[in-house]
């Protein structure tokens, strides 16, 4: 028996094993070759030397990069464009959720049947119609002292960001959240003549901060990682994201330990923010579990 | 201070029914009720106005101009032109070779992938000695971007690549590999595989979030009783992840029929068609050749075929109740 149980469990490790070499063998391959020039690339190819960073190792394939394409600049482009869309999105849609949940607002069950009746479609229906809409949209430009008004939004900042501020499904992470916080301590601020927006602020607020990890986490990924809709709203290369500074980049026949320096460049900060805050990750994937 | 009455709705997760309308009528003019509707609308205002803006008026868009002739750039006026758009869609080849390649690749993505998470699960999902790095390297390929992990995976694919060095190492000689990407009969199986590589630790955790859901003391009980591993799980794991099982479902069919990413990076839907998808034609359609009216439509079909494969999922998971 005890026997058993201790084959049992050394099976278990095993297949665990085989499971993370799986999973972890692409990374380590990319990162290792982001180190090495070509021909070494394909030498090491046949051997475990192919996962060691052995050999003629440097940081030249890195400086390529930066020397080839604007990487930095589609660097500061996602970094940018995920960080407001990350910080709007919580304001936007955190106080949203505030008047849904903590107001005796008239109206608002219908409104939030329709935030959530958002969720059945996917973001693929909407891309195209999209694409039409958004370059229908005006755009106004402060020039000067005289107010500009031109038509279309392809070709900018704000239609990376602005579609993608408010989020049903953030909405109702964070309405699920507040209904768990007690309302007396509204009523409590109330009789202390604090205004809404001051309870939205003061009290509610700061007792969500596991929700905000969550939106947060939602919110930044996709749009680091966007890729369909950049592709098709984004032309000058100074406003490229990283994922299509990537495509683009590969597309100019440059060394694969090039495209590996790369692919690890913007690979490793998400990697960093993930073990960093490895509980909040796991419990934003749980928590979009209930969606759908 | 007015001594409100809060309605009882202590169950977050129930929907809002039984509206408190007509006996919340004398209690309109209370102090700060006008106070309370304004600001209250003020905040729900700016998400609601930019949810109508970006999801609704475009799905209704969407809806509309897959019966005109609209054009992404076009001067001529938008007309209406019935259901040429459908017609001319479901008579070309190209379209139900998409369908058939996402159809071959939700049949096995689906099954394959939601078991290797689910067998991932539980793997971690006793405590031990490292659980934490287990569940750190599993999820490692899920914080990857789907284009990088083309990039890397298209490297990885070639002829005297990485993959059919291994190969050929593990099978000492025995395989030779394919030149997975360029040929037709490979290229499909080739992008089915990169796919359950990145995405199945996303389902891991769903699977573990459905896992300690379930109490521990009916595993005890079921110990008690002398039941196996087995009959453990087929008698208490596998029902008590009822509810986690038809979600993880939902999403991976949802996400397999959406697929585009790999496509576009990888094959351009080539070779002769074999890796092109739904998603892929309405982009290069609507975006490459601004038919922007030809490819709502097929976005269009692509959402008619989500809800009708998230109805019938709900309905075969509800039918046991």
């Amino acid at each position: 028996m005890k026997n058993a149980l201790r084959l049992n469990s050394f099976g278990a490790m095993f297949v665990r094993i085989v499971f993370a070499a799986v999973a972890a063998f692409p990374i380590v391959f990319m990162l290792v070759s982001s180190l090495k020039p070509d021909q070494q690339i394909f030498g090491d190819m046949s051997s475990v030397a192919a996962f060691l960073p052995i050999g003629n190792i440097s940081l030249d394939n890195y400086t390529a990069v930066f020397d080839r394409v604007p990487a930095a600049r589609f660097l500061i482009n996602s970094i940018g464009v995920s960080a407001v869309t990350v910080v709007l999105g919580i304001f936007v849609n955190s106080l949203c959720a505030f008047g849904l949940s903590r107001m005796e607002v008239r109206g608002k069950k219908v409104v939030f049947t329709a935030i959530l009746a958002t969720l059945i479609v996917p973001f693929q229906t909407l891309a195209l119609p999209l694409v039409w809409w958004v370059n229908q949209l005006p755009y106004f430009e402060l020039n000067g002292f005289s107010l500009e008004i031109s038509k279309g939004w392809l070709d900018t900042y704000q239609v990376q960001i602005i579609p993608f501020i408010a989020n049903a499904f953030s909405i109702y992470l964070y309405h699920q959240y507040f209904e768990s916080i007690p309302k007396e301590l509204d009523e409590a601020a109330r009789i202390d003549g604090a205004g809404w927006f001051k309870i939205y602020r003061q009290v509610v607020m700061p007792l969500a901060g596991p929700a905000t990890a969550t939106v947060a986490i939602l919110t930044f990924l996709p749009a680091w990682n966007s890729y369909l809709w950049p592709l098709m709203v984004v032309q000058s290369e100074e406003l490229r994201p990283v994922m299509i500074g990537i495509q683009y980049f590969f597309q100019l026949n440059v060394s694969w330990g090039e495209v590996m320096a790369y692919a690890s460049l913007i690979t490793v900060p998400v990697v960093i923010l993930f073990v960093a805050f490895q509980r909040s990750f796991i419990n934003s994937i749980a928590s979009s579990g209930v969606k759908g | 201070m007015t001594t409100t009455q809060l309605p009882s709705r202590r169950r977050p997760g129930a929907p809002a029914s039984g509206a408190p309308a007509p006996s919340a009528a004398p209690r309109h003019r209370r102090p700060g009720y006008l106070r309370e509707q304004l600001s209250g609308w003020g905040m729900i205002a700016p998400a609601a106005v930019l949810l109508l803006a970006f999801v609704f008026l475009p799905a209704i868009l969407g809806f509309g101009l897959a019966f005109t002739n609209a054009r992404l750039i076009s001067p001529r006026p938008v007309e209406f032109v019935g259901t040429d758009n459908f017609a001319r869609l479901f008579a070309d080849p190209t379209f139900w070779r998409a369908l058939l390649n996402v159809s071959y690749f939700a049949v096995v993505v689906v099954p394959v992938q939601s078991g290797l998470a689910l067998a991932m699960a539980l793997l971690i999902n006793k405590k031990f000695r490292g659980v934490n790095f287990f569940r750190t390297i599993y999820f490692l390929p899920v914080v990857t971007s789907m284009v990088v992990v083309s990039l890397l995976w298209l490297f990885m694919y070639r002829r005297e690549g990485l993959i059919n060095e291994l190969l050929s190492t593990f099978s000492f000689g025995l395989i030779q590999g394919a030149d997975w990407l360029n040929d037709p009969a490979t290229a499909m199986p080739a992008i089915i595989a990169l796919s359950i590589w990145q995405a199945a630790g996303f389902h891991m955790i769903i699977w573990l979030a459905g896992l300690q859901s379930i109490s521990g003391e009916l595993y005890e009980a079921a110990q008690l009783d002398g039941a196996s591993r087995w009959h453990q799980f087929r008698y208490v794991t596998w029902p008590g992840l009822k509810h986690t099982r038809s979600l993880v479902l939902v999403t991976i069919t949802i996400q397999a029929l959406g697929l585009f990413d790999q496509v576009s990076v990888m094959t351009q839907g080539g070779p002769l068609d074999s890796t092109t998808t739904i998603i892929y034609e309405a982009v290069r359609s609507g975006f490459k050749q601004q038919e922007t009216s030809y490819a709502s439509a097929i976005s269009l079909v692509f959402f008619v075929l989500v809800l009708l494969i998230s109805a019938v999922q709900r309905y075969l998971t509800r039918e046991k109740d």
